[in-house]
């Protein structure tokens, strides 16, 4: 009897010994997690001003305008070349592909390395192959081309787990009804994934506004008066943006990094959420 | 495998073959009842008629229960359906066992107007009629349940020759008209037990060959 | 009544292995035609040979004739075709996650159906048929997976309609539904088989019994017996037969 009650007062003294470890991580995460925001969020937001965000660069104001017109269109241009070539890669893989067969191996192959690959190597290749051999010179043009390549694993791999995860019924019943492959997944199978194909877009997105080392060296640290579209001029992103007003070591320079670095926070913030709350709502339409 | 299905079934043949011996009994004693003016015996039919009747309600029951709970198809749906219909024939048996009873008792001070040859016969034959059938029913044995068919010939044959004898007693002296009336009655009773006994049998045949004996017999004659 | 089906020396391999052995039946015009037998037996697989829906799986040989209206299905005529006349319904329900509405429109629209009028007729007259409009009408729009498992399937059997098949195929269709479903299902397929063909797929017996015109014993890829319900289920001519309806199997 006192054994087992010895057995009893020891378990009791091992989970509450774990429990207050698991917590103790737990706050230890957060806590990292909302220092780091709130030390770039304190010393950033009181340093935006409307002409930081809207007006024309000069070593006065150190406008991250056209930095953030050039980050979205690295965005949104990568986007349009990336997501439908993965996609359209993901259901070859998905659907038509014979299980096993070489195609498949290779493509698998290939999508697991590239998303292996550090950036600042896709950096130097976009470098040496757009830039210099296609004679795009360092341009948003290399920027995008480069960024397209880096998401593509990452648009591969989401969209053929979405594509699998949506249930064979579905396509059965489709298929049962007289439609044809084709048919089956453009109307029933690209639906019903496209909440994970979307979270995809969303990782993809996140790299994309992260990225400093492929785009320094394709296109390039130089920062427009005013935002352009001009694909094949060089410009800045906000991270490119951010990492060129820290080194110019300035106190200014300084603190105009750490309002950049409270944008990025909060661009990185609106997309998840806008998109989180997108891919629910396409998953409730449907 | 349906083993507790088999296990009702198994206990079933047990409760027609107990039926079954009841109703030969009855048969039995009601003819000897007859035959040594026996009253004890008398009472015993009377008992063994009461049985009789809970056993077809306890029967009844329990055929309705396996088909409630079994759902019984195929050969199983026909030995129950043909059980339900035997304990119907076989009641009938212990009540004409209990009417011929009825009638010994009322002749126990009677001298027989002649000796009791043909009587005797038709009990005899009629309780290894029921015997048999039950058998064929149990040991789902064709060949035997239609002896028992042919054997109910016998029945009806005796029965015209006792009614013959005693058309003849009567016609030789009226006071014999009485005495002789109850031993017709208790000749045709027994006479209705030997065709209850070969609807039995027929029944015992549907169940194995899933064809109704008439059609059957039809072609058989 | 016509042949609405022949099955001629069908045989189906996975692979090596056989699945279906030397199949020979015909299924008759405007008649419940159940398949039984224990699971492995083959049943569900000849179900699916008679849509091509084994074309789906990769290593599946079938050799042999199936003919619909006397045109060899595995000849010239095209899968898609062959699927509009022979519709199916499976085992667990499998609406489309889209609205009750766009369910059942999507059949005919898949085959060219484009007017807004001719849809929503087409909606009304097959949710009609699957005895479900009237519960259904006022929430047309309301997503298919929120209603209950009956219904779904029910619905399913709606969707089935919706492209005039002629011939429904059933893969044990109320094996995942409660009893007043699956006996609204039975009553529905008792009443619409005056004007389809239909065959089923199912593990219980008494619903073949209660609802088939003639039934099929399969075993180990063989079609063992094939004859009226009736007959088949009172008096079976095969022993194994027997064994599998009255459960002594095994």
């Amino acid at each position: 009897m006192d054994r087992r009650l010895n057995n009893l007062k020891q378990r009791k003294v091992k989970s509450i010994l774990l429990k207050s470890f698991v917590w103790l991580c737990g706050i230890l995460t957060v806590g990292v997690l909302i220092y780091i925001l709130l030390f770039i969020l304190l010393r950033g937001i009181p340093k935006i001003n409307l002409v930081f965000l809207f007006g024309e660069y000069n070593s006065e104001t150190l406008s991250a305008f056209s930095s953030i017109v050039a980050t979205i269109q690295m965005i949104f241009l990568s986007l349009i070349i990336s997501v439908p070539i993965g996609v359209f890669c993901a259901i070859y893989l998905a659907e038509y592909a014979k299980r096993g067969s070489i195609a498949v191996k290779i493509i698998r192959l290939a999508t697991d390395t590239l998303a292996g690959i550090p950036s600042i190597v896709y950096g130097l290749f976009g470098m040496i192959f757009f830039v210099n051999i296609l004679g795009f010179r360092a341009s948003v043009l290399s920027g995008v081309c480069t960024i397209s390549i880096m998401i593509l694993p990452v648009i591969i791999s989401s969209s053929e787990e979405a594509v699998k995860s949506v249930p064979d019924t579905y396509r059965e019943g489709s298929l049962g009804l007289g439609a044809t492959r084709i048919h089956t997944v453009f109307r029933i199978v690209l639906p019903t994934a496209m909440p994970g194909i979307l979270s995809g877009v969303i990782l993809a997105i996140g790299r994309i506004v992260g990225e400093t080392a492929a785009l320094i060296f394709t296109s390039g640290t130089n920062v427009m008066k005013n935002p352009s579209l001009d694909l094949l001029s060089s410009q800045r992103t906000l991270a490119i943006h951010m990492y060129m007003l820290a080194g110019e070591g300035l106190p200014h320079s300084k603190d105009m990094a750490f309002a950049t670095g409270a944008i990025l926070i909060l661009i990185v913030f609106t997309v998840n959420y806008t998109t989180t709350k997108l891919a629910g709502r396409i998953g409730r339409i449907q | 495998m349906r083993y507790r299905f088999d296990q009702e079934l198994d206990k079933l043949n047990l409760e027609l073959i107990k039926m079954g011996g009841l109703i030969e009994n009855a048969i039995e004693y009601s003819a000897k009842a007859l035959i040594n003016r026996d009253l004890s015996l008398i009472r015993n039919v009377n008992e063994l008629e009461i049985e009789i009747d809970d056993m077809e309600k306890t029967i009844e029951s329990h055929c309705l229960k396996l088909l409630l709970q079994q759902q019984p198809v195929a050969s199983d749906l026909r030995i129950i359906s043909t059980a339900l219909k035997m304990i119907t024939d076989m009641e009938r048996i212990g009540d004409n066992a209990e009417d011929i009873a009825e009638i010994a008792e009322y002749m126990v001070n009677q001298k027989f107007i002649k000796d009791l040859v043909h009587i005797p016969q038709m009990a005899e034959a009629t309780i290894s009629m029921v015997k048999r059938s039950v058998d064929a029913f149990v040991n789902k044995d064709k060949v035997l349940a239609e002896e028992v068919c042919a054997a109910d010939d016998i029945v009806d044959n005796l029965f015209q020759v006792v009614k013959e004898e005693l058309i003849e007693k009567i016609q030789e002296n009226k006071e014999n008209g009485e005495q002789a009336i109850d031993l017709i009655m208790i000749a045709k009773y027994l006479e209705r037990i030997g065709d209850h006994a070969e609807n039995i049998a027929e029944w015992v045949i549907f169940s194995i060959t899933g064809e109704h004996a008439r059609e059957y017999n039809g072609r058989l004659k | 009544m016509t042949d609405k089906i022949k099955i001629e020396n069908v045989n189906l391999y996975y692979g090596e292995f056989q699945a279906l052995k030397n199949i020979n039946m015909n299924v008759k015009e405007n008649e419940i035609t159940a398949f039984i037998g224990p699971s492995g037996c083959g049943k569900s697989t000849l179900l699916k040979s008679l849509n091509r829906m084994n074309d789906l799986i990769e290593g599946v040989k079938i050799t042999g004739r199936i003919l619909l209206d006397d045109a060899d299905i595995y000849g010239d005529m095209d899968a898609t075709v062959l699927r509009r006349r022979v519709g199916m319904v499976f085992q667990k329900p499998n609406p489309f996650p889209m609205s009750i509405y766009e369910n059942v429109a999507y059949g005919p629209k898949t085959h060219g159906v484009k007017s807004k009028a001719k849809l929503d007729e087409i909606v009304e007259k097959s949710l009609r048929s699957a005895a479900m409009w009237d519960e259904v009408k006022d929430r047309l729009k309301k997503n298919a997976l929120s209603i209950s498992g009956g219904q779904q399937q029910r619905l399913c059997i709606a969707r089935a309609f919706s492209v005039n098949p002629e011939v429904i195929l059933l893969d044990e269709p109320t094996s995942a539904l409660d009893p007043i479903s699956t006996m609204k299902i039975e009553d529905l397929l008792t009443e619409i088989k005056k004007d389809y063909t239909i065959v089923i797929v199912t593990h219980n017996m008494q619903q073949a019994t209660r609802i088939s015109d003639k039934t099929a014993f399969f075993l180990h890829g063989e079609a063992i017996e094939f004859d009226e319900t009736e007959k088949l289920f009172s008096m079976p001519k095969n022993k194994k037969t027997e064994d599998y309806i009255t459960g002594r199997f095994g």
